[in-house]
């Protein structure tokens, strides 16, 4: 129904130079976009370049900081909290959007219950909810909870709620994700029903190869600037690579001193197997930075986890300075010299430490150092950590976690949510670590970071490692096209 | 769909599990019976066993009411202060009015349906707290606890507020009387039950519980208004505690401090022992109708025998919301 050039067909949705801001940190600058109707128009960009943010702003579960959304040709206000259903605007989140305890029936149609004599009509929900199912060709009970259902099949069930929207325009936020390919090969047949009806569909996905394969046109989205938005026939691999990274280094790292080529291996993990960890294999030397890359989700965390005794290990062995080591817990990894800092142990962080610091001498000394040695600027001692700033609480982390002088560091998203100068100073204590010689692994989804601190870089993607770049390899480009499976190891 | 096999596997054996949850009640109920029957050959009369249902009535009124809150994932510890505090204002409130409009059942009426105004009012002020004012339901009805509390203590002046006499004449029918040979208040308790049964069950209201209960964004994202919903548990609890103290007042005809004392303790062990789910998503009417039975099974079968003493009763109603809750814990992590 829309020409290849679509000038015919209007947009039935538009943003138009939108912009957002979370506090202080703008996440989309003047972004236009527009869908038109019977048109797939896909999304495409990294992680954090502000897809999720704008298909939000599209169906009004967020408000954009500037600019306007018009919809039917005319300038509206989405109303929030999926209320913008009724105007036939349907979003399928990321994060998946059922409630457990509820059937699929109930969840199906939860806000939109059908009614009859003013009760429930039970049966024709049934009755729908099965058909619906059936039209998406999975044999999904109606009556099932949703928690006893696979992770896969409560993305049908999103679907399928979406479908029995009635909506006009239906945006999905990487919806096969976790479906396999039959399951994808059946969300585009219904893709292209929906498409064949005037439904406008907006699709975010990490996988170029469907993006070229179902769309239209494709957005590139970098940094919360728009990029292009191209037809996608004229996309390829290589291009759209490009597009979603080409930027340039700039001098927020510090220089790299590479390890010394016989420096000894201080962490070898062999065949590594976990749940999300796929037979994953590396060795960690002394004074060097690995960096780990990946989508989120493909396993980069989960690999940390197992390797520090969060999470069982299933099969594979782990050696610390050559001596195999089977941790069952993290106060064991970091009596063995390995410790394990992530974003979240701030939460950890802010309950023990709340108040004035137990008044213990040693503690007050162990603060001061901490505070000189990463720059932490805080009031005074007393004040409490929730308190200081993101930047200022990582480094306080980082001071907490170097206080136990551990040999090697794992760190996963050492910089989220920290402005710029603090990212520069956690860079260059990263880089002073490794030349005094501890061993460091930065887990990040900040691609630049990675390129910018590693000596090496492992990509990782569905738990597996599928590359491994060291010196000139290491590029965003190089990285892009393993994490989204174009080059590497089959995975 | 061969990324499935596992979750179907877990699909699979998790469905015993979740019948054996619904049989659970009914399995712990006759067992009780059979234990009193046992002990007492008076234990499985009629007489014996409705005597047992309306002198659970009260509470079980309550806790349907609980059910509601618990569900949507809130908790009232307010309930037997409120209970008591409005039996003392329906004392009041007839009493004052047996001057001006004699003993008969103007006075009693207008102080019945002050009764539910005053618990539908006290239920709408936590819900309001935990709603507008954005505090944890356990601090709200923490703090509404000891409120009410000291009210009925004032009220009564430290000492007992007695119904008039001739006006307890009047109103003393609405609990001893029947219909059909039916007790009443096991018929009011009866309907309480099935309307709530339905609403849970069968309206949008109780769907929306159970939805906020379970997860609260995907309630708000479902465009559910979920302070409204929230506010309405707790205005319904109210109702519902307005309800049983105007059933308790004609067969005491007294309320002071120690009226009701630890109700919220048997209403919420009820909920919870019928299966609905302490975190909220999951609840169930009959369960809570058949939890509460099983308390009384418990108060009465301990009348009946020598070997523990009654007065530890209360002791193992809170042995067995600790215990109910574990169990309920323990069936979600094995899966």
């Amino acid at each position: 129904m829309s020409g290849p050039d679509g000038t015919a067909v209007p947009p039935i949705l538009a943003a138009n130079r939108i912009s957002k801001s979370f506090g202080e940190i703008p996440v989309l600058f003047s972004i236009d976009f527009d869908v038109r109707p019977g048109e797939v128009h896909a999304i495409i960009g990294e992680n954090g370049a502000g897809k999720s943010t704008l298909m939000k702003i599209l169906s009004g579960f967020e408000q954009p900081t500037s600019g306007t959304i018009t919809y039917d040709g005319r300038a509206v206000t989405l109303p929030p909290n999926g209320e913008a259903e009724a105007l036939g605007i349907v979003l399928i989140h990321q994060e998946l959007n059922l409630a457990e305890h509820l059937r699929v029936v109930d969840s199906i149609f939860l806000g939109r219950e059908l009614k009859r004599f003013g009760l429930l009509d039970g049966r024709q929900m049934r009755d729908k909810a099965r058909e619906l199912l059936e039209t998406l060709h999975v044999g999904i009970d109606p009556n099932a909870r949703i928690d006893s259902l696979t992770v896969a099949d409560r993305q049908m069930v999103e679907i399928a709620k979406a479908i029995s929207r009635d909506a006009r325009v239906l945006i999905m936020d990487e919806p096969t994700a976790v479906l396999s390919l039959a399951e994808t090969e059946t969300l585009f047949e219904q893709i292209k029903r929906l498409t064949a009806r005037g439904v406008a569909i907006i699709f975010i996905s990490h996988k170029l190869d469907e993006v070229m394969r179902i769309s239209d046109r494709v957005t590139v989205l970098r940094d919360g600037q728009l990029i292009a938005t191209v037809d996608a026939r004229a996309l390829t691999p290589d291009s759209a690579a490009q597009m979603m990274v080409g930027r340039e280094l700039h001098n927020l790292y510090p220089p790299k001193h590479e390890p010394d080529v016989d420096a000894p291996a201080v962490l070898s993990v062999g065949h590594l197997s976990a749940r999300g960890v796929d037979d994953v294999s590396f060795e960690l030397r002394k004074g060097e930075i690995l960096g780990f890359a990946g989508l989120v989700g493909s396993g980069r965390t989960a690999v940390a986890e197992a390797v520090v005794g969060l999470t069982h290990r299933s099969g594979g062995e782990i050696k610390v300075n050559g001596r195999a080591v089977h941790f069952a817990n993290v106060a064991q990894s970091l009596a063995a010299g390995i410790a394990y800092m992530t974003n979240l142990t701030l939460l950890t962080l802010q309950r023990h430490l709340r108040g004035p610091f137990l008044d213990t001498a040693s503690e007050a000394r162990a603060l001061e150092r901490a505070t000189r040695r990463f720059d932490i600027r805080a009031r005074d001692a007393s004040v409490r950590v929730g308190q200081l700033s993101g930047g200022n609480q990582q480094k306080l982390m980082l001071g907490k976690t170097m206080e136990s002088e551990p040999d090697i560091i794992i760190m996963d998203e050492p910089t989220r949510g920290i402005d710029v100068g603090t990212k520069q100073q956690i860079y260059h204590i990263i880089a002073a670590l490794a030349a005094e010689g501890k061993s460091i692994i930065v887990i990040s989804s900040e691609l630049q970071e990675v390129i910018g601190l590693s000596h090496r870089v492992m990509v990782m993607r569905f738990g597996r490692i599928v590359g491994e770049l060291v010196g000139d390899q290491i590029t965003e480009e190089q990285i892009v096209r393993h994490q989204m499976g174009i080059e590497g190891k089959a995975a | 769909m061969t990324t499935t096999t596992t979750g179907e596997a877990t699909a699979q054996r998790r469905r015993p599990r979740l019948r054996l949850g619904a049989l659970g009640p009914l399995l712990a109920l006759l067992l009780l019976m059979i234990l009193g029957a046992s002990l007492n050959g008076n234990f499985l009369t009629i007489a014996n066993m409705a005597n047992i249902v309306a002198r659970a009535s009260f509470i079980g009124i309550i806790a349907i009411g609980a059910t509601f809150v618990i569900t949507s994932g809130g908790i009232d510890l307010s309930v037997g202060s409120l209970a008591a505090f409005t039996a003392g204002m329906i004392i009041i409130i007839i009493n004052s009015l047996v001057g001006p409009l004699g003993p008969g059942w103007s006075s009693v009426g207008i102080g019945i349906l002050a009764g539910l105004a005053i618990g539908l009012v006290g239920g709408g002020a936590n819900g309001a707290l935990v709603t507008i004012g954005r505090i944890e339901p356990f601090i709200v009805t923490l703090g509404t606890l000891g409120i009410f509390r000291a009210l009925i203590t004032f009220l009564a002046n430290g000492g007992t507020l007695n119904l008039n006499f001739q006006a307890s004449d009047t109103y003393s029918p609405l609990y001893s009387g029947n219909v059909l040979g039916i007790p009443l208040p096991i018929v009011i308790f009866a309907v309480v039950a099935i309307i709530a049964e339905l609403a849970l069950r069968r309206t949008t209201f109780g769907r929306h519980i159970a939805a906020i209960g379970s997860n609260e964004q995907v309630a708000r994202y479902s465009a559910i208004k979920v302070d409204r919903v929230r506010l309405m548990t707790y205005v319904l609890q109210g109702l519902l505690v307005g309800v049983a103290a105007a059933l308790y007042v004609p067969k005491f005809g007294s309320a002071n401090s120690s009226t009701a004392v630890l109700w919220e303790l048997q209403a919420i062990a009820a909920v919870i022992i019928g299966g609905t789910t302490l975190r909220g998503g999951f609840g169930r009417i009959w369960g809570t109708v058949v939890g509460v039975i099983i308390l009384e099974l418990i108060g009465n079968i301990l009348n009946l025998q020598n070997l523990i003493s009654p007065y530890l009763n209360q002791a193992f109603q809170g042995a067995i919301i600790i215990v109910a809750v574990l169990l309920q814990r323990s069936r979600k992590t094995t899966n």
